[in-house]
Formats: C-alpha cells, structure tokens, sequence
C-alpha cells in the first residue's frame, strides 16, 4: 500500500505595521529569505524562506509568525 | 557566519561603561552613538546601524543569548505599540533637553558643576571620583555628567527589559531605533509605497 504524505509548507510572515526593523531576524537566517528594506520594516521572501522559526523566535518585538500555506 | 569586524563593536559599547566610571570625560564619546546613526539613517536611508553597528544591542545579545540571562519571553503588545515607542521617543528627548539646560546653566555661571551621575532620571549617584578637573570649563564636564546619565540609564532599562523579555528588547523601543526608523520611512516614502502598490 502506498503512503502518500502531503509536505506542509510554511513561511514567515512579518507584521510589517509593528516591526521596527531592528535587523535581528535578519542575523539567524539561514536561507538570507528575510531582509530589512528600506529601514523601514523586514520583509521575507516567501521563495527562499523555509519556514524553519528562528526569525520568529529571535524577533524582539514577536512581529514575526510562521503560517503554513497552500501546497 | 565568518565574524566582521563590527560584530566586535560590543567591546566599544562595554569600554564606554567602564571608562566613564574612572573619568567622566570619556562620555563625549557617546555622541558617536547619538550622531552616526542618525547620519546613515539620512544619507544612507537605511538603519544598518542599528542592524550592523550597535554596540549595545551585540552586547545585550551576548548577555542574554550567549549568557543565558534572558528569559525569551514575548514582550507585552502595550511596549511594541507605536503610542509607546513614539511616547517613549518624546520623553526621552524631553530628559535630554532638561539635561542640556543644566549643562547651559553651568556655562552661563549660574550653577556649580554636579559631579553626580542620575540613574533613571531619579537617582542621583556620588560620581566625583570620576572627575579630575578639565582644562576647558566645568561645562564640558557638566555635560559629560549627563549625557553618562542618559547612556547609563538606558543601558538599565536595556538589561532590564534583557532579562524580562527577548535579549534585544532594548531595540523594540530605544529612541535611536525610533527615530532612524522615521527619518528612513519618510526618506524612502516614495520606494514603500512603490512597493506597497506592487504586492499582489
């Protein structure tokens, strides 16, 4: 019988009103998916982000979720 | 990551601390912290101090990080809020001016030099040993009396809010990020709302 199991991907997503672009999460990732633009607010690119939690768990401010998405 | 040089600005930041307890002077050099970030934020329109350069947010890293001094809590919704940080910005400009006035009152002869140090803006610590007389007036010193006051209670608050929350939470609200983040949104307003019209 074969088992098909479905991946489950997820992103960071940044609440882009709330970050103060600090550039911590910046430091941890191990993909370079998230980057602070403009100086203004830190911005993952959904492309090269892993879902891998460590923007998240380093955000001084908690602004940064990790959210599964569509297949 | 292969370490730069600037990953080494805490030694900087921790220098600043222990050189202004054995002679005031030393916090003159402060104003590098209060004036080169501003000038990247404006020229450079980016916060790469804050993201690459500070001292005390490498330091309060190390501290609560790499030290384990930090709890790794979120920190509370009220303290990330604009109201706060912006409130925050504007109290802590309204100290430094107070601070300003007093440095103004000594130059004018109107005060004697205060060779305390005020810690939270409340209380005064005995720092006379830190003083040995200054060939220009008792003004300078006047003023690096203060503005070692303001780096020092900052540098409270910071490992306060280090050992409460997330070791950078200095950063969510320090009036320097506060403000280079402004002076950067307004400087790149047309580039963010270029961006902002692009997103799907």
């Amino acid at each position: 019988m074969e088992i098909t199991r479905k991946r489950i991907r997820k992103k960071a997503f940044v609440a882009e009103d709330l970050c103060v672009a600090c550039g911590c999460c910046v430091k941890v990732c191990p993909t370079a998916a998230i980057s602070v633009v403009f100086g203004a607010m830190a911005q993952a690119d959904p492309d090269k982000c892993v879902g891998c939690g460590k923007c998240a768990k380093e955000c001084p401010a908690s602004v940064i979720t990790i959210r599964e998405v569509g297949a | 990551m292969k370490k730069k040089w600037y990953d080494y600005l805490w030694i900087a930041s921790l220098s600043y601390l222990i050189l202004g307890f054995f002679n005031i002077l030393f916090a003159w050099l402060g104003m590098l912290c209060f004036v080169i970030p501003l000038v990247i934020a404006a020229a450079g329109r980016n916060k790469s101090y804050c993201n690459r350069y500070c001292g005390r947010g490498q330091l309060f890293q190390i501290l609560g990080g790499r030290f384990g001094l930090s709890r790794k809590k979120d920190i509370p919704n009220w303290m990330k809020s604009k109201a706060f940080r912006y409130g925050f910005l504007i109290f802590f400009f309204a100290m430094f001016f107070q601070m300003l006035w007093i440095t103004y009152l000594v130059f004018a002869g109107a005060e004697d030099l205060k060779q305390v140090v005020t810690l939270l803006w409340t209380f005064k610590l005995p720092w006379h040993w830190a003083y040995h007389g200054t060939l220009l007036h008792p003004g300078v010193a006047q003023f690096a009396f203060g503005f070692y006051s303001v780096m020092l209670t900052s540098t409270v608050l910071g490992l306060i809010t280090m050992v409460l929350y997330k070791p950078r939470s200095w950063c969510v609200y320090c009036p320097m990020g506060t403000m280079t983040q402004l002076i950067c949104k307004a400087r790149n307003h047309s580039r963010i709302t270029a961006s902002q019209n692009q997103l799907p």
